[in-house]
């Protein structure tokens, strides 16, 4: 019963952070731009979506829409107001561009989180989740909207593996990661493949904050832990590499629930923190990183 | 001999001069005597709970300035954002009271923050007042160390008196009412839970609950589910609460989970007027402590201070909001009963408190007392209520005094005994 109750609550939350951290991996891995922002946008889809539908009282799927719209917009935002204008100076030396990035969007993402407590205070908001009630899964006690976001997860992950692996799209923002020159010198903008994957980064990002926002709620304090938790996820599954994220997710998913049920739920993110100091000696480049 | 007159424009000049002087005397002697009396406020601006202290503490000094003020002095309140942090808030004391010449700080709904300001009050000899903090830590170091810390009152329960409160409405609703038996304590781990935490499993046992377990957890958790299956596992009649920091995440993910087992204790946030909203009405059927609420009739002050507040404001207060209010109203009563703004005599006078606020009558327990500058808890004192969330509102369920209907559950929960 226990190992049930493991499986499928661990599964649900490894799914969410499967999601969350995807995006994040696939910036880094196309454009090499850590965004410091990622839980701001995250949470900002959140708060946009429960605001849609306690503030303006639009329908919860128009609710959970506009929250994906306003992370697009915020994730274009920060590549047009942030990123590029960095990558873009010729005041900035090269060398020292990545780490004006991270700052710039360290900085934004702050922004981003004092502007969400200031309109909407830091006390907690959950959106209406989608589907309600529960349902008996092996003898566990499970609701509905738990296997929803598990689903929507896996449904856009694999949507996400379609179009870069099947469409020319995707194909061109796969050739960006491995080799930007090359790609420029097939006569392809580089700037446009950045716009596409700030577009997909910020529908992505969008999905897994409305989520976690109709999963387990979401405040301005959770800016911080969600940017902590992508982050460290991505180290150990290995920069830039999406499948190594996706499996560092269920890993530290599991790890956690593991912990929180048979050991603490105060110590719940101890032991996956750990593994990632463990992991950082042993295989410096993460789990499928390249050197 | 010598010609001692002096020329007429001289007589002119030294009239001029003296006539300044003496306007100058005047018009300071004047100033002095319409000087405003300062309150620092120190609150957690963006937190539903601390957003009311500024501006409960705004309206009470507004309504005393319209009646003449204390003895024709005005009161000034100046607030400070300390962004629920405690080295913000001893920034802003330090400034309230070197640079803004406060007279008296109410301050914070944290109890760590309020800790952190207590050595403060008496290095700057300033009277603090906090209307929200429950830490028993916070009279209990004004009894062992009188003379340093007797600048530091304690304007809300303690957390003893918060436990003692909760068991009195356990015993008669869940005991009496329901013939439950069994409970597991759930709390985040925090300096006011401790004490709080101690309370319980003293007065549990003493009301008929039998304490299954005792899950305490940190307030950054944000999933609840392997809490609520632990919880389930030991299949407790109540759940007890001792929560603040977190309030709206395990409320709807009991909710969505649907926990059969109903939840009464304190829950800070659930206080707070738009805890239904935040919630999307996931509330329905939790019972929390609380000192006042909209539309109840704690005292006759009570229900005008709510309805004036949320005219002015557009929302009903939280919990430290009735207590703000009160306190700007006593530390006056204090000033004009002392006669002056001196730190000293305004803690004689503040110790010599026996006021009608909205949350009940307001005493202070005295120096050879435990909670020394507590507020006295008891019936004809202050004893708090529980409340209950229905159908999207606060409905108070206990004492039967202030009662305005019966518990109401969702259909998840099972008001059962195991």
């Amino acid at each position: 019963m226990l190992a049930f109750q493991i499986l499928i609550d661990g599964f649900a939350i490894s799914a969410l952070y499967a999601l969350g951290a995807t995006g994040f991996t696939l910036i880094f891995g196309v454009s090499g731009v850590l965004n410091l922002s990622h839980g701001a946008i995250m949470v900002l889809a959140a708060v946009a979506a429960w605001a849609a539908a306690s503030v303006l009282h639009l329908d919860t799927y128009l609710g959970a829409l506009l929250g994906v719209a306003v992370a697009l917009v915020a994730a274009l935002l920060t590549y047009f107001a942030v990123v590029q204008p960095i990558q873009k100076s010729r005041r900035i030396p090269n060398e020292e561009k990545e780490i004006f990035v991270l700052t710039g969007t360290l900085l934004w993402g702050i922004m981003i989180q004092e502007l969400i407590a200031y309109f909407f205070t830091n006390n907690a908001k959950t959106v209406l989740p989608i589907v309600e009630g529960v349902v008996d899964i092996l003898g566990v006690r499970t609701p509905r909207n738990e296997i929803f976001t598990a689903l929507v997860c896996c449904l856009v992950i694999g949507l996400l593996w379609l179009l870069v692996n099947r469409t020319r799209t995707g194909k061109a923002v796969l050739a960006a990661s491995m080799n930007p020159r090359g790609v420029t010198l097939l006569g392809l903008e580089l700037t446009n493949i950045y716009i596409v994957v700030w577009a997909i980064y910020g529908i992505l990002a969008g999905i897994a904050g409305v989520l976690l926002g109709m999963f387990l709620g979401v405040s301005s304090y959770s800016v911080g832990p969600l940017t902590a938790s992508a982050f460290s996820i991505v180290v150990l599954g290995g920069l830039g590499s999406v499948s190594g994220s996706l499996i560092a997710a269920f890993v530290v998913g599991y790890l956690e629930t593991l912990t929180a049920y048979l050991i603490s739920p105060a110590y719940r993110t101890i032991p996956a923190l750990l593994l990632l100091v463990v992991v950082m000696y042993i295989r410096p480049q993460g789990l499928l990183g390249r050197r | 001999m010598t010609n001692t007159s002096r020329p007429p424009v001289f007589w002119s000049v030294r009239r001029l001069l003296g006539a300044s002087a003496i306007g100058l005397l005047l018009t300071s002697g004047q100033a002095l005597a319409a000087d405003p009396i300062k309150f620092g406020v120190i609150a957690e601006a963006q937190a539903i709970a601390g957003a009311s202290i500024p501006q409960a503490a705004q309206l009470a000094a507004d309504e005393i300035n319209a009646k003449g003020g204390v003895d024709g002095r005005m009161i000034e309140i100046v607030t400070y954002d300390n962004h629920s942090s405690s080295a913000d808030s001893v920034r802003a004391f330090q400034r309230a009271v070197n640079e803004d010449k406060v007279h008296a700080v109410i301050a914070s709904y944290v109890s760590e923050v309020v800790l952190a300001l207590m050595p403060w009050a008496a290095r700057l000899k300033t009277p603090l007042v906090t209307p929200g903090a429950a830490s028993n830590e916070i009279p209990l170091s004004v009894h062992k160390d009188y003379e340093k810390n007797k600048y530091t009152f304690h304007g809300y329960l303690t957390s003893a008196a918060l436990a003692l409160s909760v068991c009195d409405a356990a015993k008669d609703l869940l005991v009496d009412e329901k013939h439950m038996k069994t409970a597991v304590i759930m709390s985040e781990d925090a300096a006011w839970t401790k004490p709080l935490d101690i309370g319980y499993e003293a007065c549990l046992p003493k009301i008929g609950l039998k304490e299954l377990d005792h899950i305490r957890f940190s307030p950054d958790t944000t999933d609840f589910t392997p809490i609520f299956n632990k919880i389930e596992g030991s299949k407790p009649d109540v759940i007890i609460t001792g929560i603040s920091h977190v309030g709206v995440q395990p409320t709807v993910q009991w909710k969505n989970q649907q926990v059969p087992i109903p939840m009464l204790g304190i829950s800070s946030q659930a206080t707070n007027e738009t805890f239904g909203k935040d919630t999307n009405n996931a509330a329905d059927g939790v019972l929390f402590q609380a000192v006042a609420g909209p539309g109840v009739a704690m005292t006759p002050k009570s229900v005008p201070f709510a309805e004036a507040f949320k005219k002015k404001y557009g929302n009903y207060p939280s919990y430290a909001g009735y207590t703000a209010y009160d306190e700007v109203y006593y530390i006056a009563d204090a000033i004009k009963r002392a006669g002056s703004t001196d730190a000293d005599k305004m803690v004689d006078a503040l110790e010599k408190t026996d006021w009608e606020g909205t949350i009940g009558r307001v005493q202070f327990y005295g120096k050879d007392d435990e909670f020394t500058h507590g507020l006295k808890y008891g019936k004809g004192l202050i004893t708090g209520l529980l409340a209950q969330w229905q159908d999207g509102q606060q409905v108070a369920v206990w004492p039967k005094e202030v009662a305005k209907g019966p518990l109401k559950f969702p259909n998840f929960i099972k008001v059962t005994s195991n």
